[in-house]
């Protein structure tokens, strides 16, 4: 059996989530579409600083749709909808005048590890050198210090130099985590992380997860439900574009729900 | 197993059949083009050195070489790609990586296989009308390459729009949720990873304009001119204007260095041609991804 | 942290060289069209004079009396309209069986090493500049056209016609390939679980599925020949005549400009007939294109 504590246990020095903060994130009836099929209907929720927030839910419920939206990604998807209102720090992201800065403070990690055609050192350094940092020393120390707090450092530090994709699925996957690290965000968005990924390693990348929520807020779109019960403070379940549930991780897996559906997915009756 | 029918026998032999007709009608096709050259290469390779490639014409064109056709064409391939390259490759971005699916962008796909489909004539009326008279360039090298460069900017569009298409979308994707702006990641993604595709459309445009004769005629090329040129206001002599004129104008000229000069002519075309075929053959088997 | 993530907000550099990029990358983009656009306006500008005044339209259709030199100059295109058309016909007649057969075998019958050599056979066949076509037509398939069928002149629509045929053939088979590539092979599977046999198969569900493409093929191959122009002027003959056989020589719409442009003065009447030459054929190859785009665009949508 698992572990039947849910949420990442507090380490030391990690006050755990600010509920009695304002949030980072709010999202107030957000409604998205492709074309006429609406992906995402009436979505309202908030998501605080330092807490690890899950989102389960089965394939095409709207998960990567809603991380999509929060960073303006739309804008690439020409056909691809976005009603109502998003704030980040309690700025409307519209308001932007610069999206790319947006766009800098939140690192993202997809369901299959995307290796720019570059190096392992240059996927790292990337982002810091769009920032303008030039200097050989201080990208070596970005690159060491995003490296080692991917877990990663270890098993590349002697090969830097060669690509990217000639790494390990698993360890392409610490890469871009390494490379959203890079970017000093404010906010990680991790989109299916472990779908490609072995189970030692997933498990190593969770750890490093747990560390890294005293300095930023994580949201965590997965389809292993155990995994959102072991990191997640809170849990949303989406169901085919509706916010179904929505409450502490504990609370879900203790069958303190509102909606019968949670229950059932969470057992694995269908999903 | 089971037995072959009568009628299974017979759309086997149709099949055979076909098959054959296809290849021997693919063979009519294709056996010309060595019949061509090898006819250049028996007729005039004899009239090949390198005092043919390095001394102009003389007596009439009637003795000599081809030296300022070959420095003309280089001219007029030269300036042409420093005009079609950035635009076509300015192009292929904008339908590439910003055109949305709308009127406009159906309109520049229709322009471009218009621009492809247009008579070379025509081309060279407009080269006439807009780039000698209308802007005052006269015959010279800049109207006709400006010619020649209208005239190939499909090559350099289409072949750069595949190189980039052929960049992974993931790596966009990675780059723009990084903050990249979509210039960061034009320049430091998807260009680095389609330069070699480009450079591929680039030699076949180099191949395509050393060959071209009619947008160069009434633009810039000349007949016969003792001086090479000095500058891209001047009007030069070209292989493919060359072989024009002394095949048609001027009398006397020895068979050997009317072949001579068509296989010259012909070997840049084919050398380049080459060059990029190769260089795509290559790349295929060099994906980093 | 809320004052800092507002303190990024800020246009850099980065922000204005991307706006930048973004209009000189779209001014790239709407080349193409300013390029057709401007190539019909001076086209017909340098023609328009000609066109109000001295052209007499039924002279211009049905006269074969090209005379612009002469003292009372007139202006009959029949003969050359004749000439492009039967210089055409022909090359297609014997391109059109062997482009699309070639294209079915590249497509179909070919396999590995063969199919990559054809390709680039039919791709240094489409890289062979028409000057030196030209050229072929008037030092190799001259003296043998005399040989072997015993007249007195080798150039005329045989020469030209058989020349442009090779030249519009890289252009069918290479579109027509494209386009029997484009049926799904579930199609092909479907088909041959059927115990359909190959042959069978291209005939009754690749060739129906593909006609579309193939007509585009033949479309875009008569447009390259409609509009070829040195070779023509090389290989036909070059003489005002409406043909009565195939070794008659004829002389092209095309033709008929790059010979005789250069000895025009700039603003005559022989000059302006010359660009609305040049008028006829920007349209029709318009129209061509544009027709062989909407059949593509048709097999698309379904």
């Amino acid at each position: 059996m698992v572990d039947a504590t849910s949420g990442a246990a507090p380490l030391n020095g990690d006050p755990g989530p600010r509920y009695d903060e304002a949030p980072i994130i709010e999202v107030r009836d957000l409604t998205i579409s492709y074309g006429r099929t609406p992906a995402l209907r009436d979505i309202t929720l908030d998501i605080y600083r330092h807490e690890i927030f899950g989102i389960i839910g089965p394939a095409n419920s709207g998960k990567t749709t809603f991380l999509r939206a929060l960073n303006r990604m739309d804008e690439f998807n020409p056909g691809m909808d976005v009603d109502g209102t998003i704030r980040i720090n309690g700025k409307d992201i519209n308001d932007w005048r610069n999206v790319y800065a947006l766009r800098s403070r939140i690192g993202v990690v997809f369901p299959l590890p995307v290796g720019l055609p570059l190096t392992v050192y240059e996927n790292v350094a990337f982002s810091p050198r769009l920032r303008g940092i030039r200097k050989k020393a201080q990208l070596d120390e970005v690159v060491e210090r995003c490296l080692t707090r991917a877990a990663l450092w270890d098993e590349v530090k002697d090969r830097l130099d060669s690509l990217g994709s000639l790494l390990s699925g698993g360890q392409q996957q610490r890469l871009t985590i390494a490379r959203a690290l890079s970017q000093e965000p404010e906010l990680l968005f991790l989109d299916e992380f472990s779908i490609a990924v072995d189970p030692v390693t997933t498990m190593r990348i969770e750890d490093v997860l747990k560390e890294l929520r005293s300095e930023l807020t994580i949201v965590l779109v997965t389809n292993l439900v155990q995994q959102a019960r072991r990191l997640a403070d809170r849990t949303a379940f989406f169901l085919t574009g509706e916010l179904v549930e929505i409450g502490a991780t504990e609370d879900l897996f203790e069958r303190k729900v509102e909606d019968e559906r949670t229950t059932g997915y969470i057992e694995g009756r269908f999903g | 197993m089971f037995d072959a029918t009568a009628l299974n026998r017979r759309s086997y032999r149709a099949q055979g059949i076909a098959k054959a007709v296809f290849c021997l009608m693919t063979v009519a096709l294709v056996v010309p083009v060595l019949l061509i050259i090898g006819t250049l290469i028996y007729k005039g390779g004899p009239a090949i050195s390198w005092e043919f490639l390095f001394t102009p014409p003389r007596n009439g064109m009637t003795e000599g070489g081809v030296f300022p056709a070959l420095v003309g064409t280089i001219w007029l391939v030269v300036v042409a790609l420093l005009a079609s390259v950035p635009v076509g490759v300015a192009a292929a971005l904008y339908l590439s990586e910003y055109a949305p699916d709308n009127l406009l962008t159906r309109t520049i796909n229709l322009a471009i296989i218009n621009l492809a489909g247009v008579p070379s004539i025509v081309h060279a009326l407009f080269g006439v009308g807009a780039f000698v008279h209308f802007f005052r360039f006269g015959t010279s090298i800049l109207a006709a390459s400006l010619t020649l460069a209208v005239m190939t900017l499909p090559v350099v569009i289409v072949a750069t729009r595949e190189a980039l298409q052929a960049v992974p979308q993931a790596f966009r994707e990675a780059c723009w949720n990084m903050g990249a702006t979509r210039w960061q990641t034009i320049r430091k993604v998807v260009l680095p990873n389609s330069i070699s595709g480009i450079l591929t459309g680039v030699i076949l445009e180099v191949s395509r304009t050393s060959g071209e004769t009619a947008p160069i005629m009434f633009t810039g090329a000349t007949a016969f001119i003792v001086f090479l040129p000095e500058s891209v206001f001047d009007q030069t002599m070209a292989m493919s204007y060359h072989l024009y004129y002394i095949a048609t104008q001027q009398t006397g000229v020895p068979e050997e260095i009317t072949f001579g000069v068509a296989l010259v002519l012909i070997g840049i075309v084919l050398l380049m041609n080459a060059i990029s075929i190769g260089f795509r053959v290559y790349l295929r088997g060099l994906k980093k991804w | 942290m809320a004052a800092t993530a507002a303190a990024m907000d800020r246009r850099d550099l980065a922000w204005y060289t991307d706006r930048a990029a973004r209009v000189l990358v779209f001014i790239g983009g709407i080349s193409a069209v300013v390029f057709i656009l401007g190539i019909f306006v001076f086209v017909t500008k340098e023609g328009l004079d000609f066109v109000f005044g001295a052209l007499n339209l039924r002279e211009f259709f049905t006269s074969i009396e090209w005379r612009p030199t002469s003292n009372n100059p007139t202006y009959g295109a029949l003969a050359l309209i004749v000439g492009t058309a039967s210089v055409t016909g022909f090359a297609m007649l014997c391109s059109v069986p062997l482009s699309l057969g070639a294209a079915l075998f590249i497509a179909e019958f070919a396999t590995g090493k063969t199919r990559e050599t054809l390709k680039i056979l039919v791709e240094m066949l489409a890289a062979i500049p028409s000057v030196v076509w030209g050229f072929v037509g008037m030092s190799i398939m001259h003296p043998l056209i005399i040989r072997i069928f015993d007249v007195p002149l080798g150039l005329g629509v045989l020469n030209a016609g058989l020349i442009l045929g090779l030249m519009a053939a890289p252009i069918m088979t290479t579109i027509a390939e494209d386009a029997l590539k484009a049926v799904p092979d579930t199609y092909r599977e479907a088909a041959e679980a059927l115990g359909a046999t190959r042959w069978e198969v291209i005939l009754k569900v690749v060739i129906p599925a593909s006609k579309n493409g193939l007509l585009a093929a033949v479309l875009l191959g008569v447009g390259r020949g409609f509009g070829e122009t040195m070779a023509v002027l090389m290989a036909s003959g070059h003489a005002i005549n409406l043909p009565t056989s195939v070794f008659d020589s004829v002389r092209a719409l095309t033709a008929t400009i790059a010979s005789e442009l250069g000895d025009t003065v700039y603003g005559s009447d022989h000059y302006g007939a010359l660009f609305t030459l040049g008028i006829l054929l920007f349209l029709v190859t318009f129209v061509i294109n544009l027709t062989a785009d909407v059949v593509v665009r048709g097999i698309r949508k379904k």
